[in-house]
C-alpha cells in the first residue's frame, strides 16, 4: 500500500485538507505527521507509514513544489537524528507517543548529556550518578559540550546507576526534563569567543522511572543506537570542486596577486590536491553506496576532513599576512547553527580546530580504522573486568 | 561526474591478470630475474599479450585491438604494480601506443597490439607531459645522437624517436645501439639510444604525439602507483599482525597502528584519484587536471607505503631477499617518471588559474 503513487496520494489530500498558504505553520507539521507523511519509514501513529525509507524523497518533492514549510532540520538535529532512533528503537509505546510528535515538528528541542569533563574518549567511565529513590531516580552531575542546552525542552542523558560492576555494565539510559529546577545551564565559551556549547549541572534532578529507555543498567547498548545514527550524518555531502575549505583561500589567493609568495604557492597547490582528491573519494564512496557496495572508506573520510580544514585555514591566516594579525569579533555569541566555512580566516582557523575533537576525536578514529578496516589487534583494555568505582581516575 | 568504481568485466579482467601473475610473477623469481642479463620477463609478457590480449587495450578493433579504454588498462597496470612485474606494458601497450595512435600509425599499432612487436617511445623517463624533451639530428634522411634514460628499451623492437626537423621516426632497434644504464628500479631497467646514422620511418609530428603519449602515461602511472602501494600496505599489515615483540604482536603498538590507518586513509585517496585520471582519459574529458591532481597525489603515496614497508619489516625489509625493496625501488622511480609530483603541481596551477607569485 505504500508505492510511489500511494505516496503522492497522501501527500495531495494532506496539502488538499491543510492548503499551506492559509494553514498555521505548526499546525500543517503536526496534521503532516498524522497523515504519516513526516518520516514515512517510521511505523504508523508514529508520523510513518512503515514505507521504505528511500520514498520520502517521493513526499518531500511533492511538499516543496507546493511550497510547504518544513520541520528546519538543522535547528532540531539531535533530536531527529539521535533521539528519534533511540526512543523509537528502544521506548515503550507511551513514550513513543509522549515524545516522537513534538520532537518532529519542532515543538520541543532535544539535547544530549552524554560527554563530562571526567569522561570524553573513554565516555564509558561517566560519572553523573543517578540513585533510584521510589518512582523517581535523582540525579547529581555535570554534563559538558552540549549544544542547544539552553533552548532544548528535553535531553537523553546516560548516568550510573550500580557503580559497583565494570562501567559499561552500570549505566542506564533516561530522558531528562531540561526544565526541572536541578538542571543549571552555563554556555561554555570556546576559543573562537562564542558559545555552541553548554556546562550542564545536575542537582538532584528527579526523573521519573517512566522516563527510562531500555532496562537499568543496558545503558551503554541503548547509547550505541544513539552514537551509530550520529555517525551516519558525517560525510554524506556532494562537494563541487573548490567546495568547503579550499575554496574561499583560493578565492583569496585569485583576487590578492601581492598576498603571493613562493612558499604559500607550493603549500597550497599540495593542499589544493588533497582536496580535490579528498572530494573524489567522498564521490567514490557515495557511488559505492549508490551501488550497494558500501566500502570502509567513510570511516577515514572524518580524518581527512578534519585535518584538511585545519591546514587550509592555516595557510589562509597566514597568507593575509598583517590581516591575519586581526580577528573579526571575539564578542560572546550564542549561534543556534554552526558554519565551518563561515565569518573570516580567523574564525574558520579556530573553530576547525574542534574538527579533530567532536563526534570522536582523530586519535579514537585511527584506532577504530586500525582495528575494523585493518584487522590490528585491539588496545590493551585493563578496565574491562574491573568495577566503576575501583577505576582510576 | 567521472564514474569512479570497478565495473564487473574489470573486476573480471583484474582476476584473471592477478591469477597469471600469482602463477608466473612471484618474487623471488623477479629478484633473481634483476641480476639476470635478461631482467624483463618475457614469457610473461607473451602470456598477458598474445594469450589475454592486453597490448591491444587501448587499439581499436578495426586495427586488431580490444578497442577497450584507459579504465581497464589501469586495471592491469594495477595489478602489474602489485607484482612489480617487469615487463614493458605501460612503455609500450600506453605509451608508445599512444603515440602511434596520435600518428595513425596504423601498421605499427597492429603489430603492437599483437604483443609480438613492442615499441619503446624514445624520451626520457623522468620528463613531464608538457615538459621539453631532447630530439636527435636528422640529416641526410639519417638520425644521429644520443638518448638516455629510455625506460624498457633493452627489449624494444621498435624505437619512436622525435628529430630535430619536428618528426616522430619509428626506428628498427636493430638500427639503434641501446647499452643498458645500471637503473634505481631494478624491474623497469633504462637504456641509451644511440643513432648513429640509423635509418627512420617518418610516423608524423613529434610534438602532439609525445605530449598525448606522456599524459597518458602519467595518468595511467597513477594506477600503478596506487597498485604498489595497496601491496605494501596490504603486506605490512599481514606481516604485523604476525610479527611478535614484548610478547604481543607488534601491530597491536598505537605509535604502528596510526601510522598505518594514515597509509591506509592515503591508499584510498590514491585509488579515487587514479580511477579518476583513468575515468577521465577514457572520456575525454577534464584530463589535464584529472592527470595532474592523480599524479601529483598518488606518486608521493606510493613512495610513502613503500618506505614504511621496509621501515616496519625493520631488518628483514632492509634485505635483498625481501622483496620490500623492489617496491622502494618502483615507488622511488615511479615518482619521477613522467613527471614529479612537483612539475605536476606546476602544471596544476596553470589549469586552475592558481598563479605563482
Amino acid at each position: 500500500m505504500t508505492d510511489t503513487e500511494e505516496l503522492r496520494r497522501r501527500t495531495r489530500e494532506l496539502l488538499a485538507a491543510h492548503p499551506p498558504a492559509s494553514t498555521d505553520r505548526l499546525d500543517f507539521l503536526r496534521a503532516r505527521f498524522d497523515a504519516g507523511l513526516a518520516w514515512v519509514h517510521y511505523p504508523e501513529g508514529l508520523g510513518g507509514l512503515g514505507a521504505p525509507r528511500s520514498l520520502q524523497a517521493v513526499v518531500d518533492a511533492e511538499l516543496e513544489a507546493a511550497g510547504a514549510p518544513d520541520n528546519d532540520p538543522r535547528r532540531i538535529g539531535i533530536g531527529l537524528g539521535m533521539a528519534a532512533p533511540t526512543i523509537l528503537q528502544y521506548g515503550t509505546d507511551e513514550q513513543k507517543r509522549r515524545y516522537l510528535r513534538p520532537l518532529w515538528t519542532g515543538e520541543e528541542v532535544w539535547c544530549q548529556l552524554f560527554s563530562e569533563p571526567g569522561a570524553g574518549s573513554d565516555l564509558a567511565a561517566l560519572g553523573t550518578r543517578a540513585v533510584r529513590e521510589g518512582e523517581d531516580w535523582v540525579v547529581n552531575g555535570q554534563k559538558v559540550w552540549t549544544s542547544s542546552a539552553h533552548v532544548a525542552r528535553w535531553a537523553i542523558l546516560i548516568a550510573r546507576t550500580d557503580p559497583e560492576v565494570p562501567k559499561h555494565r552500570g549505566i542506564t539510559y533516561f530522558v531528562c526534563d531540561m526544565t526541572d529546577p536541578g538542571v543549571e545551564v552555563r554556555p561554555l565559551r570556546q576559543i573562537t569567543g562564542e558559545a555552541e556549547f553548554n556546562e550542564v549541572f545536575l542537582t538532584d534532578v528527579r526523573i521519573p522511572d517512566t522516563r527510562r529507555l531500555g532496562a537499568v543498567g543496558e545503558g551503554w547498548k541503548v547509547a550505541q543506537t544513539t552514537l551509530n545514527n550520529e555517525r551516519v550524518a558525517i560525510g554524506g555531502m556532494r562537494l563541487p570542486r573548490e567546495g568547503g575549505m579550499i575554496g574561499p583561500i583560493s578565492k583569496t589567493w585569485r583576487e590578492r596577486p601581492e598576498l603571493r609568495t613562493h612558499d604559500l604557492h607550493q603549500r597550497l597547490l599540495k593542499l589544493w590536491v588533497e582536496s580535490e582528491v579528498s572530494r573524489l573519494t567522498a564521490e567514490r564512496l557515495r557511488q559505492q553506496l549508490v551501488a550497494g557496495q558500501p566500502g570502509p572508506e567513510g570511516a577515514g573520510m572524518k580524518l581527512a576532513f578534519a585535518r584538511l580544514n585545519q591546514e587550509i585555514s592555516g595557510l589562509e591566516v597566514e597568507l593575509l599576512g598583517e590581516e591575519g594579525l586581526l580577528y573579526d569579533d571575539w564578542t560572546m555569541r550564542r549561534p543556534e547553527l554552526v558554519d565551518f566555512t563561515g565569518r573570516d580566516a580567523g574564525y574558520r582557523y579556530l573553530r576547525s580546530k574542534g574538527n579533530s575533537i567532536e563526534g570522536g576525536t582523530s586519535e579514537v578514529l585511527l584506532n577504530i580504522v586500525a582495528e575494523r578496516v585493518l584487522g590490528l589487534p585491539a588496545e590493551p583494555r585493563t578496565d574491562k573486568d574491573v568495577a566503576w568505582k575501583d577505576l582510576a581516575r | 561526474m567521472s564514474d569512479l568504481l570497478y565495473s564487473e568485466e574489470e573486476d573480471a579482467l583484474r582476476a584473471a591478470v592477478r591469477d597469471l601473475l600469482t602463477d608466473h610473477c612471484d618474487a623471488p623469481g623477479v629478484i633473481a630475474r634483476t641480476e639476470s642479463d635478461t631482467p624483463h620477463h618475457l614469457a610473461l609478457w607473451k602470456a598477458l599479450t598474445g594469450g589475454m590480449g592486453l597490448a591491444g587495450l587501448l587499439v581499436p578493433e578495426e586495427l586488431d585491438g580490444q578497442g577497450a579504454t584507459h579504465r581497464e588498462a589501469a586495471v592491469v597496470l594495477e595489478e602489474l604494480g602489485r607484482a612489480v612485474a617487469p615487463v614493458p606494458y605501460l612503455t609500450s601497450a600506453v605509451v608508445a601506443t599512444e603515440a602511434l595512435l596520435a600518428c595513425g600509425a596504423d601498421d605499427l599499432l597492429r603489430a603492437l597490439a599483437a604483443g609480438t612487436t613492442i615499441g619503446a617511445l624514445a624520451v626520457s623517463l623522468n620528463v613531464a607531459p608538457n615538459a621539453a624533451y631532447k630530439a636527435v639530428r636528422h640529416e641526410d634522411g639519417l638520425l644521429h645522437g644520443e638518448l638516455t634514460g629510455i625506460a624498457d628499451a633493452a627489449v624494444a623492437d621498435v624505437l619512436l624517436v622525435p628529430a630535430d626537423d619536428g618528426g616522430l621516426y619509428a626506428v628498427d632497434a636493430g638500427a639503434a645501439t641501446v647499452t643498458p644504464q645500471t637503473s634505481l628500479d631494478l624491474t623497469r631497467p633504462l637504456a641509451t639510444v644511440t643513432l648513429d646514422g640509423a635509418e627512420g620511418l617518418l610516423l608524423g609530428d613529434a610534438e602532439p604525439a609525445v605530449r598525448r603519449a606522456l599524459r597518458a602515461g602519467a595518468g595511467l602511472l597513477a594506477s600503478e602507483q596506487f597498485g604498489v602501494a595497496e601491496w605494501t600496505l596490504t603486506e605490512t599489515v599481514r606481516y604485523l599482525k604476525e610479527r611478535k615483540q614484548f610478547n604481543r604482536p607488534v601491530g597491536g603498538f598505537q605509535a604502528l597502528k596510526h601510522r598505518l590507518a594514515q597509509l591506509w586513509l592515503e591508499v584510498v585517496n590514491a585509488r579515487a584519484a587514479a580511477r579518476n585520471a583513468a575515468d577521465a582519459l577514457a572520456r575525454g574529458e577534464d584530463v589535464d587536471v584529472a592527470v595532474t591532481v592523480a599524479q601529483a597525489y598518488a606518486a608521493p603515496v606510493a613512495v610513502h607505503a613503500a618506505e614504511e614497508a621496509v621501515q616496519l619489516h625493520a631488518g628483514i625489509g632492509m634485505t635483498w631477499e625481501h622483496p620490500a625493496h623492489l617496491y622502494l625501488k618502483r615507488a622511488k622511480a615511479d615518482s619521477i617518471a613522467y613527471g614529479t609530483p612537483g612539475a605536476h603541481r606546476e602544471a596544476l596551477a596553470a589549469l586552475v588559474d592558481l598563479q605563482a607569485p
